[in-house]
């Protein structure tokens, strides 16, 4: 019988986060990390921004991007240390740490979209 | 354009001593010269001695997969000529272990081969009388970059993954498996299932993307890798959400 | 499936060596590879950095104002232009590589993967376009 390993489910959302991370961190980065810092735009209004973050759509897909994007950087940040530092025996360790820290962000995110207004 | 070059050779006689040495030889390089004729000159009139595997001389046996100045390389495909004045350093393929000078032990590769069971796999084996198997280019298309491969190992030698994890099954193993996977006459899907969905075989994969790199085939295992885990991952989700007795 | 070897005369010692901690730094094509991965700690960074920004308007103005001031903080600021390029880096090889998992067909033909990767990008460019949209239109 074939034994079931959480390797696939992993992987698939890993790759749903790479596609939603892909797709959406850019501009976002783009924005609220360089061009409003800078000054080169101005950045959106407290009204504007209030209006935006309060829909529930908004809210929705930031859940979704959120937490997917966090599990895409968990499981790759997995396999780099595990890899990259040759640490195959802490193997446990590392998997707890990673995915552990995805779903305790994943959860304040949830925390944060669902109490807001 | 000197008509000699050197070619420093890892010598490894474990009668003798217990590590590795590099050897010197000065060789002739005429433009039409492989690495190969290189070592070939030295064994017939320099060094007997020397041991290392080749066979055809012609890319399509997989027997003469070196290290040539830190990149895998099919011996008898790379010319001395690319490499301007030299020296040329050959040395045995990487992550495996060497049993002799250039000759390194391939029987892990050869397990891992069987275990993905490269063959048509038929529930049930069609008479004889009914005749061949029928396929359309379109379905040999789809297969057909994968049964290029010659299990020359220079996959193996590139991937980083193998070489930290020796029990990571490995590209060419893995692309060999989709051959038969995408083949329409097979039938073996779910039992190639088992030997590949598990930790150290396709999950293991982190699609570097070195083994396509260096294959002399164009064989793109790291394609085959990356379809392939898509294939596996739904397949997998599908029989956990439908129990395989339901479909 | 394990083999015992016995080191007679006829079966020598075998010469294995292990990997240098710094394999990935032996080839071009590694560094690049972990170069990608480790823009996994930048897409982590920033989604916190979002999150905390979603913080700031749901706290009212004046926080939101001082997220805005603290992003302008130097350190902030440095460590949003190494993630801007890690994100980059990585959006980029992601749908240069995307069509290697993707393979659709159209009845019996393959679609190519040029058609993939464009597709992405295509979402790629839509999306931006509809967040720009969002905040900076109306």
């Amino acid at each position: 019988m074939h034994k079931r390993s959480a390797e696939p489910l992993l992987w698939l959302l890993f790759s749903a986060g790479g596609v939603a991370s892909a797709v959406f961190v850019p501009v976002l980065v783009l924005l609220f990390g360089l061009a409003f810092p800078l000054g080169w735009l101005s950045p959106p209004s407290y009204e504007h921004m209030y209006n935006l973050v309060h829909h529930p759509l908004t809210r929705l897909v930031l859940f979704g991007v959120s937490v997917v994007s966090l599990i895409h950087a968990a499981h790759r940040f997995r396999f780099t240390l595990y890899d990259g530092l040759q640490i195959k025996h802490l193997n446990e360790l590392i998997g707890l740490l990673c995915y552990g820290g995805a779903l305790v962000l994943s959860i304040w995110a949830g925390y944060l979209l669902w109490t807001i207004g | 354009m000197a008509d000699k070059i050197t070619m420093q050779v890892t010598r490894y006689r474990p009668e003798e001593e217990s590590g590795a040495t590099v050897q010197e030889y000065e060789v002739p390089c005429p433009k039409d010269w492989v690495v190969l004729d290189g070592l070939n000159y030295i064994k017939d009139r320099l060094d007997g001695s020397l041991s290392y595997r080749w066979s055809c001389r012609m890319g399509v046996c997989g027997s003469c997969g070196m290290t040539v100045n830190g990149e895998p390389k099919l011996t008898c495909e790379t010319f001395l000529s690319e490499y301007g004045a030299g020296p040329v350093r050959v040395e045995p393929l990487r992550n495996f272990p060497v049993i002799r000078d250039l000759v390194v032990e391939i029987g892990d590769f050869m397990r891992k081969l069987v275990a993905v069971k490269p063959w048509i796999i038929r529930d049930q084996e069609k008479p004889l009388i009914e005749g061949e198997y029928l396929q359309t280019p379109d379905e040999l298309e789809e297969y057909r970059q994968f049964s290029m491969c010659i299990n020359c190992m220079l996959c193996y030698s590139a991937c980083p993954i193998y070489g930290l994890e020796p029990a990571f099954i490995g590209p060419a193993a893995i692309a060999l498996a989709q051959r038969y996977n995408l083949d329409s006459r097979d039938q073996g899907n779910d039992e190639r299932l088992e030997a590949l969905s598990v930790h150290d075989g396709i999950w293991g994969c982190t699609f570097v993307g070195e083994c396509t790199a260096v294959c002399p085939k164009h064989v793109d295992p790291a394609g085959a890798i990356q379809r392939y885990k898509l294939t596996a991952a739904l397949e997998e989700l599908k029989s956990f959400v439908l129990p395989r007795k339901a479909r | 499936m394990s083999e015992r070897h016995a080191y007679t005369d006829y079966h020598p010692r075998w010469l294995r060596s292990r990997p240098s901690t710094y394999w990935w730094l032996e080839r071009r094509a590694y560094l690049s590879f972990i170069t990608r991965e480790l823009s996994s700690i930048f897409i982590a960074w920033f989604v916190v950095y979002l999150l905390l920004l979603v913080r700031a308007v749901s706290l009212g103005d004046s926080n939101y104002q001082a997220f805005l001031a603290w992003s302008r903080h130097p350190v902030v600021m440095t460590l949003n232009v190494v993630t801007a390029f890690f994100v980059l880096f990585h959006a980029v090889t992601w749908f240069n590589l995307a069509p290697k998992a993707m393979v659709v067909h159209l009845g019996h033909k393959r679609l190519p993967a040029s058609l993939i990767s464009a597709a992405n990008y295509g979402a790629w460019v839509v999306t931006t376009a509809f967040v720009l949209w969002l905040l900076l239109g109306g």
